[in-house]
């Protein structure tokens, strides 16, 4: 028999914001414990929410990178449950109406390109975090409590572990372009919830979802989807039937455990928060928010091959994250060529950024720098060679143009000051003449070397090349 | 000394005159209200030291002579945080807390030398409609002591009609203001839902909740609405709507008003006593010059049901933070993370929150919100509507506040349905979220009897013009109880 798959994301995304969701207390992480809370992140008695409009925006922002239709006249619901990082014991969240719905994304998986639904996008504020010691005692950290969030859910049409993988990747590349959230899994921004189910070919009837836990990563998500769907053909094969279950994905072994089966759904009594009005998002917002939005990554990459003749392969590493792309703009911006630049970023800024384990906004490079010294090297002032001393140089944060002069590195390029040297260099190396004219090409590179030695490496080899060949002939 | 022969403006001349200290009134009304505590219990907390600072502090400062509450006493419901002040909403579960945060209305009051003078008592967490429902005592009606004065903001009203304070501050979710009011023999304002900062106000139906003042005339309680209205940028539900001075226009003419008198509010349940004291202020009115018309409301008779809905439901939702983890009270000897919340809440809350708690559960849980939350919800749109309707031509609406004069004490607190019913004349007013008043219009076997004003949403104005010219024609508001010593 054969099966078709289903898998379904749920991605909560953390918005980057100043403030909490629905207090003033500042967003930040790795702080004491506590530090960041005030009296309504607590749960104190007598407060109220108020919502900060900056989250509303970036909702909305997040929401048009989606091709989502934005409801205008959405509110807030809670949502009840008791738990200690939980204050309110409610969390207030979008169950019946939420801020966007029906958008979708593209992906590209061998060469096949599919859109993918999103069924709906809904903002809701985060909760705090509980630890427990080893001497049986508990304790409950509120600094994360009202962090915004947005939770994207997708339609059933995600059919293989592949397209799961290649939609968080495209649906936290949009993201990262809007630039509401750094979208790290590694670091909490973005956490992902997958459940899968199959059924056979043609039945219009989905089999049993089962939920995965603990996928702190993308390639896991694809590892633990891909462990599961066969287990379930094997399971249905055999017989037997798919539980409604929740699984944890072992990162060790690649497979995924019974954590526990879900009996009946769990009852949260939502209804329409009353501390909140009604959010009213007029067209004028949107639209201003829609001005606002930076260009995405798919029309960066046509840009980039059309405009700039990039090959496709590299127009896409450069639109993976919006730093790189924008980096990579305002490089071309400032004069320098653009696969030229293309390169470098590709080869000698990524290898820098690996080898240094640090993102590109983070370091002192800046586009400024990288266009002067892809200028240098285009008006023949640096050789490549010298290049990479320049740009362990821009690395540090130095102006190239005035390094490069402080260092005396500009390249010999003018004739009149080359000749006397190569002429005295030939003078001294009778055999290599010789073996020139026994036809012994290796010689030309033995000279080219002797000049440059002499020169520290500043001749312009392209220079060098065309006298000294002028000196052998006419000797 | 009492409270009975004076009034705002008095008090205000007296102190600006050196006639009076604001310690030396803060010192007399302490006395006042701690030797009737023994009698009517209407305090939980009595700030002496607190008082006696403030008092000091605005007599060294100097009492500013445009501000006409400089100085002036006031007690405020024990669900309205207080900054260092216990507020305990009447509860076992807030028996030792200590806000760190003083409530909007309260920073309002203390910014214009107010003293709060104390924290009143109340039915726990505001359920209730007797102040039988406190977790540390009953009140008693300083009319007759061996009945309620109302609730659930009965100690707020017991030394307001006692004459232990001028003013004091309560909340109205289903009528808490007004029918306590009217109970007690004084005037009491529960404005338009978002004229009032609810922020401090410690939340049971927040959809429904709304701050107001208790006095024991029209003109001091337009004077302390003007104090503590206003939109505030903790509170997203208050309004923006510009506040007018509720004491200008108070002239004593309601000629060419037109009232309405719907027939509802004079059907089944409603004491003789009781309806002849509206259908007089129908006449009153009409003397003064209004018209008076029946008029109908006809999905009233819908309000208790869906009020106990939504009320409950919101509730049940509020009360959930009380879950002993991070202030308030926690159950002993627990197993585990359970056993805090189901012990914690079981001997934390008092019957009658639990009681709430409980129907609101059952309200929002899934397969029967649509049957009642959602149905309560279309029942509200409705009620909405009827009130909407009647004001197309209508300035104001007159009825009785409460069914019936006070009752006695443990006559009906073992029937929660027929307590309920109490609510039937106030609710509506909270689900359309209009102004109310209530205000002495009568007696009943020597017990007081409150007439209720209705406006338009934020007309508040018209409400204290109805119940001023009222009041000025009439001399209801001049009777005292004995309890309040003699006159």
């Amino acid at each position: 028999m054969n099966f078709q798959t289903t898998i379904g994301l749920e991605v909560h995304v953390e918005l980057k914001t100043n403030s909490k969701i629905f207090s003033p207390s500042p967003v930040e992480f790795g702080d004491e414990p506590n530090a960041n809370t005030n009296v309504i992140d607590w749960g104190y008695p007598g407060v109220l929410p108020t919502t900060n409009k900056g989250v509303v925006e970036s909702g909305i922002k997040a929401a048009l990178a989606l091709h989502a239709e934005i409801e205008k006249h959405n509110h807030f619901d809670r949502k009840n449950y008791f738990y200690p990082d939980n204050p309110k014991a409610y969390q207030i969240t979008q169950a019946d109406k939420p801020i966007a719905h029906d958008g979708w994304i593209e992906i590209e998986v061998d060469g096949k390109k599919k859109k993918i639904g999103i069924a709906e996008m809904h903002i809701e504020e985060d909760a705090g975090k509980n630890t427990h010691n080893p001497n049986g005692y508990s304790f409950v950290d509120l600094n994360r409590q009202g962090t915004p969030l947005i939770e994207i859910v997708s339609k059933p049409d995600i059919a293989s572990p592949d397209e799961a993988y290649a939609y968080l990747e495209a649906l936290r590349q949009r993201i990262q372009f809007t630039g509401v959230s750094d979208v790290k899994m590694e670091e909490g921004s973005m956490r992902v919830d997958v459940n899968i189910s199959i059924r056979p070919y043609g039945s219009d009837k989905y089999g049993t979802k089962t939920e995965l836990k603990n996928l702190n990563s993308f390639n896991y998500v694809r590892k633990g989807l891909a462990y599961e769907e066969k287990r379930q053909q094997q399971v249905l094969l055999s017989g037997g039937t798919i539980q409604q279950e929740t699984r944890r994905f072992d990162e060790t072994t690649g497979q995924t455990i019974l954590m526990r089966v879900k009996e009946g759904s769990d009852d949260y009594r939502y209804f329409p928060e009353p501390d909140l009005p009604a959010l009213s998002i007029s067209d004028d917002w949107i639209q201003d928010i829609q001005e606002s939005m930076p260009e995405m990554p798919g029309k960066r990459r046509e840009r980039y091959v059309s405009e700039l003749g990039l090959k496709d392969y590299d127009a896409m590493v450069l639109t993976q994250t919006k730093e790189m792309s924008d980096f990579f703009d305002a490089t071309v911006k400032n004069g320098a060529d653009a696969k030229m630049a293309a390169n470098y970023l590709m080869g000698d800024v990524n290898a820098y950024l690996n080898d240094q384990q640090v993102d590109l906004q983070d370091t002192q490079l800046t586009p400024e720098h990288l266009a002067a010294m892809i200028k240098m090297i285009s008006d023949g002032t640096i050789s490549t060679k010298i290049a990479k001393k320049v740009f362990k140089a821009i690395t540090k944060g130095e102006e190239p143009v005035a390094w490069v002069k402080s260092k005396g590195l500009v390249q010999l390029s003018d004739p009149a000051q080359l000749q006397p040297i190569i002429k005295k260099i030939v003078d001294d190396n009778q055999q290599s003449v010789d073996d020139f004219k026994n036809g012994k090409d290796r010689a030309v590179g033995y000279l080219v070397g002797q000049v440059m030695k002499q020169t520290r490496g500043q001749a312009n080899p392209k220079v060098v090349n065309e006298l000294l060949m002028k000196e052998l002939n006419n000797r | 000394m009492n409270y009975f022969d004076t009034d705002l403006t008095t008090l205000h001349d007296k102190l600006v005159n050196k006639e009076l200290t604001a310690e030396q009134l803060t010192r007399e009304t302490l006395a006042k209200i701690k030797a009737d505590n023994e009698a009517i219990n209407a305090y939980i907390t009595i700030d002496e030291e607190g008082a006696l600072k403030a008092a000091k502090a605005i007599d060294e400062k100097g009492i500013d002579a445009d501000n006409l509450w400089a100085g002036i006493p006031v007690a405020v419901k024990d669900n309205i945080v207080t900054k260092g002040l216990r507020t305990t909403a009447a509860s076992k579960m807030l028996e030792n807390f200590n806000p760190i945060y003083d409530a909007t209305v309260i920073e309002k009051l203390r910014a214009n030398d107010v003293i709060v003078i104390g924290k009143t008592n109340l039915d726990e967490f505001a359920m209730g409609g007797s102040t039988e429902n406190s977790y540390f005592k009953t009140t008693h009606n300083p009319w007759n002591v061996n009945k309620v004065p109302g609730g659930s903001s009965g100690g707020s009203a017991a030394t307001v009609s006692a004459g232990g304070v001028l003013a004091a501050l309560g909340t109205d979710t289903g009528g808490s203001i007004r029918q306590p009011a009217s109970f007690t023999g004084v005037v009491g304002v529960k404005p338009t839902y978002g004229r009032v900062s609810r922020w401090g106000i410690i939340a049971f139906g927040s959809s429904l909740d709304q701050v107001g003042p208790f006095t024991r005339s029209v003109k001091d309680n337009a004077a302390l609405l003007n104090l503590i209205a206003g939109h505030d940028e903790h509170d997203m539900t208050s309004s923006d709507k510009a506040v007018p001075d509720f004491t200008a226009g108070l002239d004593g003419s309601v000629k060419g008003m037109r009232v309405a008198l719907p027939k509802e509010y004079l059907g089944e349940g409603v004491d003789e006593n009781v309806k002849k004291a509206v259908l007089d202020a129908a006449n009153t009115f009409k003397e003064l010059g209004a018209t008076v018309d029946e008029v109908s409301l006809p999905h009233s008779k819908y309000g208790i049901a869906a009020y106990y809905i939504i009320s409950s439901s919101e509730a049940s939702s509020n009360l959930q933070r009380f879950d002993g983890i991070r202030y308030g009270f926690r159950a002993q000897d627990v197993k585990n993370l359970e056993d805090v919340y189901v012990r914690s809440r079981s001997e934390g809350f008092g019957d009658e929150v639990k009681r709430r708690i409980m129907l609101g559960t059952y309200s929002l849980s899934a397969g029967y919100y649509d049957a009642y939350f959602r149905k309560a919800a279309e029942v509200r749109t409705l009620m909405i509507n009827d009130f909407k309707k009647v004001f197309e031509d209508h300035d104001f609406i007159i009825g009785p506040t409460a069914p019936t004069p006070a009752f006695g004490i443990g006559e009906e607190s073992s029937d929660p349905k027929k307590m309920y019913m109490n609510d039937v004349l106030t609710v509506p007013v909270n689900m359309a979220g209009l102004p109310g008043m209530s205000l002495p219009a009568g007696f009943s076997n020597g017990l007081p009897v409150g007439l209720q004003i209705i406006a338009k949403p934020f007309d508040e104005q018209t409400l204290y013009k109805a119940g001023y010219a009222f009041e000025q024609a009439t001399d209801f508001h001049k009777q005292t109880p004995e309890i309040g010593g003699d006159k």
